[in-house]
């Protein structure tokens, strides 16, 4: 049997490689498969958790996590067609609207 | 055998995700995602997860991997690659990535579960997760077809052309 | 029987509410049907209801019917409760019926006009915050009555608001009102801190019971007579209810008669307490009354405008209310007020005829010998103006001679005098203006004489209706000399009234007074047949005479432009300055300071937004990473 530790030090790792990935990333879409990591790296850890405690919870959640990620990626996939066909371009740089 | 399975499997899911970050080529990174996902999946298989490990693969790996290809191929991925605009960002980034991992293990750590002892033979099967899903759960699952159906709704609604008048 | 009497005001508040809502949508005829209804049926409570209390004994009144908790809030608590008592059953017949008469006749009155609705949804309104101001068992909703009336009276005498002195005339009354209310509510505030309630019967038995000092009770006298003075157009601010006859007539006669300046006697007579207890503040307000009624008579001497005259003559006549009340003899004021309900609403619809069958004149000047060209209209003002000028066997006679007589068996002499004096002048002016309108030579325009015509009968029904009750009205309050109980209206008042000291006069001296009254009356018609039938000159050279004295009279003592001078232009003075110096740069300033502030501190925040999803994110990321860590050490 494997330690619970081991997993949740994995899902660590998976999460801040996701919130690095995120950060140097320049284009929209591979910044979103980094979120996508960001969630795997949680459902690891729900995973992990149901394990040690028994509860079934855990893994219903995961399953949940799993059915709004997709609902997720539908939309922002959308949006980032959108956003290309605006500005001929997936680069988070070019898009600077926000700026005060 | 299975803790041996474990870091093969942790090992490649780390790798495959550097090799996503670091690949210039978003098709590249797709395809280490979800080589990736299919590790996760392989771990959930390891934490007496079979169903959550085959909808892991199913969806993540399946579908919504193959949404992100469909979308890299109607891009054209060269085109906008201009210059760099500043490359600081990276420094602080990985600074900020350094921090949190210390933070988070040390949480971790401190919060451990104790593993009850002997987990019985069908914890997690198809059948277990299904009772709980259509009993305990039914309202949120019937309520997550909804927001499935929106989500496909409000897809559509976004990417469909406008019509030219 | 009598447990119903709570809906009397609810019934006009109803259609009110109906008509406010789909007014504009619905047809004259029902409109009219409606809200002449909601009147009636009101006044069909009230008689209901007065007949269920002939059946209850004195010592049960008032009947209180507390519909619920309106303010709760520390020790104060204010109920939206209603009561019923002689003094009330009395002033809720007199506004419900002659307000369904006026209502009645606004049918024909207004039949043109294209705000139909809205006058009618506004007389019921009127109607019903009168019924909620002599029906309130407590101050604070009396208040709100008080408030509703002077609204109902703003919006109804600048009904026709395109008219620049229509809205001026009603931006006066209201903002004269609001000087008199600022003194009613500080008494109101007095009673509260130191009755600690609100309710009639719990202020009557703190008074009674001497809880409070004589000092004290003077000066909430004193201060709720501020704000009588204010709503019954007294001495100093009558200024209003001259310039209220911009409105149309219906709404004239409703203020005068029914509805709006009787609500300062009302309350008077209901904290009759407060006047009993303190001599002081009686004599106060009989004098007050007295000076009034000989003051506004004789500005009524030379005015032209036929409402005018009568609006000079109503201020007049609520003086001779206020003597009464001054000199402890509430029941015979509130009886005055009830007889002048009848004929002072009379002469106000019946001058509205006038005006009507005239196209709109109102001057008396271009009248004349009207008398054959009304002949319903003619009678039925003759009888008020008899009515009015006190002579024998007819409703004012009888109340204004129990009131000059209580002040003469009170030992006020000074206040008798006065009111003799007001006496001869109201016999004076009511027959100038008869004579003046009805006889003599023709003096109409040759261009309105061609449509001259008598009103319908819509508007010349109520007309009779209140002739025949201004004969007849005085006849429940016969004067003591008749025999010692013929006084019903004072024996039925007797039980809610304190009574002060009482004083009898001998039979004789009763008679001789009455006398006096008669004499009086016969007086000022003579001398009006005379200047103005007989010798039609000798008005033109008494003014050649004293022609000082007669613009005086004319510009009504130039009390308007004095006021204008000592107090509309230094306020507006005193605004304009504090405006330049205090709004511009202090106010605005710091509006403005504030704004451009907010807009700075913006504008140096604004860098911080790059615009770049990664810089947020950063941040964001940053955020987490110290709170975590904050978590953790």
């Amino acid at each position: 049997m494997i330690p619970i530790y081991y997993f949740l030090i994995l899902s660590a790792v998976l999460f801040v490689m996701g919130t690095v990935g995120f950060l140097i990333k320049k284009d929209l879409i591979t910044q979103f498969m980094c979120v996508e990591v960001m969630l795997n790296a949680a459902n690891v850890a729900f995973i992990a958790f149901a394990r040690s405690a028994s509860s079934l919870n855990g893994q219903i959640i995961v399953f949940f996590i799993i059915t709004v990620a997709a609902a997720e990626a539908a939309v922002g996939l959308a949006i980032i067609l959108l956003v290309y066909r605006q500005k001929k371009s997936i680069k988070t740089e070019d898009s600077s609207l926000m700026k005060g | 055998m299975a803790v041996f399975l474990f870091i093969l499997l942790s090992l490649t899911c780390i790798g495959s995700i550097l090799g996503m970050i670091l690949s210039k080529n978003q098709a590249h990174s797709a395809l280490y995602l979800i080589l990736a996902f299919v590790c996760t999946g392989g771990l959930f298989g390891l934490m007496s997860a079979p169903f959550i490990a085959a909808v892991q693969i199913i969806i993540y790996a399946g579908a919504i991997m193959v949404l992100f290809i469909f979308v890299i191929m109607m891009i054209d991925i060269r085109k906008g690659l201009s210059p760099e605009r500043k490359k600081w960002i990276l420094y602080p980034s990985l600074g900020i990535g350094l921090v949190l991992i210390i933070e988070l293990i040390f949480i971790l750590s401190n919060t451990l579960v104790p593993s009850k002892a002997g987990t019985i033979e069908s914890f997690g099967s198809p059948k277990t997760l299904g009772k709980v899903l259509f009993t305990k759960y039914l309202y949120p699952f019937e309520i997550t077809s909804v927001l499935i159906i929106a989500a496909l709704v409000g897809a559509i609604v976004l990417v469909k052309k406008k019509e030219e008048k | 029987m009598i447990d119903i009497f709570w809906l009397i005001p609810l019934v006009p508040a109803l259609s009110t509410l109906i008509l406010a809502v789909f007014g504009e949508k619905l047809p004259k005829k029902y409109i009219s049907f409606q809200a002449c209804g909601a009147v009636f049926i009101s006044f069909l409570i009230s008689l209901y209801s007065f007949l269920g209390l002939l059946k209850v004994s004195p010592e049960e009144y008032p009947i209180v019917k507390n519909l619920f908790t309106w303010i709760h809030s520390g020790n104060f608590q204010a109920n939206l409760s209603f009561q019923f008592d002689p003094l009330t059953a009395v002033m809720a017949l007199v506004v419900t019926a002659v307000g369904f008469l006026i209502h009645v006749y606004s049918i024909g009155y207004m039949a043109e006009d294209r705000s139909y609705s809205r006058f009618f949804t506004l007389m019921n309104l009127f109607t019903f915050s009168m019924l909620v101001l002599v029906m309130a068992s407590n101050l604070v909703l009396m208040f709100v009555g008080w408030e509703g009336v002077g609204f109902c009276s703003y919006m109804l005498i600048g009904f026709w608001f395109e008219k620049h002195s229509a809205a001026n005339a009603g931006k006066k009354a209201f903002i004269v009102n609001r000087i008199g209310d600022a003194g009613f509510l500080i008494g109101m505030l007095f009673i509260l801190v130191y009755v600690g309630s609100t309710e009639f019967s719990n202020i009557n038995n703190a008074v009674a019971g001497g809880s409070l000092s004589h000092g004290l009770v003077t000066l909430i006298a004193i201060l709720l007579f501020v704000g009588a003075t204010g709503k019954s157009a007294q001495i100093p601010l009558y200024v209003w209810l001259p310039d209220a006859m911009e409105g149309p007539t219906p709404v004239s006669a409703l203020i005068h008669a029914a509805t709006m300046v009787t609500a300062g006697v009302y309350m008077v007579a209901r904290m009759n307490i407060f006047y009993t207890t303190s001599e002081t503040a009686g004599s106060v307000v009989a004098i007050i009354g007295a000076v009034t009624a000989v003051y506004a008579g004789t500005m009524a001497l030379t005015q032209n405008d036929i409402k005018r005259v009568l609006a000079y003559s109503t201020i007049s006549q609520i003086g001779y209310m206020f003597i009464g009340c001054g000199v402890g003899a509430y029941a015979a004021g509130i009886f005055h007020l009830y007889t002048h309900a009848f004929f002072k609403s009379l002469l106000f619809l019946a001058a509205g005829s006038v005006m009507h069958a005239l196209s709109g004149e109102l001057d008396m000047r271009k009248m004349g010998g009207l008398k054959k060209y009304l002949p319903y209209t003619y009678p039925t003002f003759l009888i008020g103006a008899i009515a009015i000028a006190g002579v024998p066997f007819l409703s004012g006679f009888f109340s204004k001679d129990a009131i000059l007589t209580s002040a003469f068996a009170q030992g006020q002499y000074f206040v008798w005098i006065l009111g003799i004096l007001g006496a001869v002048l109201t016999a004076f002016y009511m027959f100038r203006l008869i004579f003046l309108t009805f006889h003599g030579k023709e003096r109409i325009e040759p261009e309105v004489k061609k449509h001259i015509h008598e009103s319908p009968p819509v508007m010349t029904v109520p007309l009779a209706v209140l002739a025949f009750f201004s004969v007849i009205a005085g006849y429940i309050g016969l004067p003591v000399v008749l025999g010692k109980n013929v006084n019903w209206f004072d024996r039925f008042l007797a039980p809610i009234m304190h009574k002060g000291h009482e004083a009898h006069l001998t039979i004789g001296t009763e008679w001789l007074l009455i006398l006096i009254s008669v004499i009086v009356a016969l007086t000022g018609i003579f001398i009006a047949y005379f200047f103005y039938l007989k010798k039609p000159s000798v008005p033109h050279t008494l003014v050649r005479r004293f022609p000082f004295l007669y613009r005086l009279l004319y510009n009504k003592y130039y009390i308007d432009e004095a006021y204008d001078y000592l107090f509309v232009r230094p306020t507006l003075k005193g605004s304009e300055f504090v405006y330049d110096k205090f709004d511009i740069n202090i106010i605005d300033g710091a509006v403005n300071g504030a704004a451009s502030g907010t807009g700075f501190f913006g504008k140096v925040l604004s860098f911080l937004q790059t615009g770049f999803i990664k810089d947020y994110a950063l941040v964001f990321l940053l955020g987490a990473v110290i709170l975590l860590g904050l978590l953790i050490f």
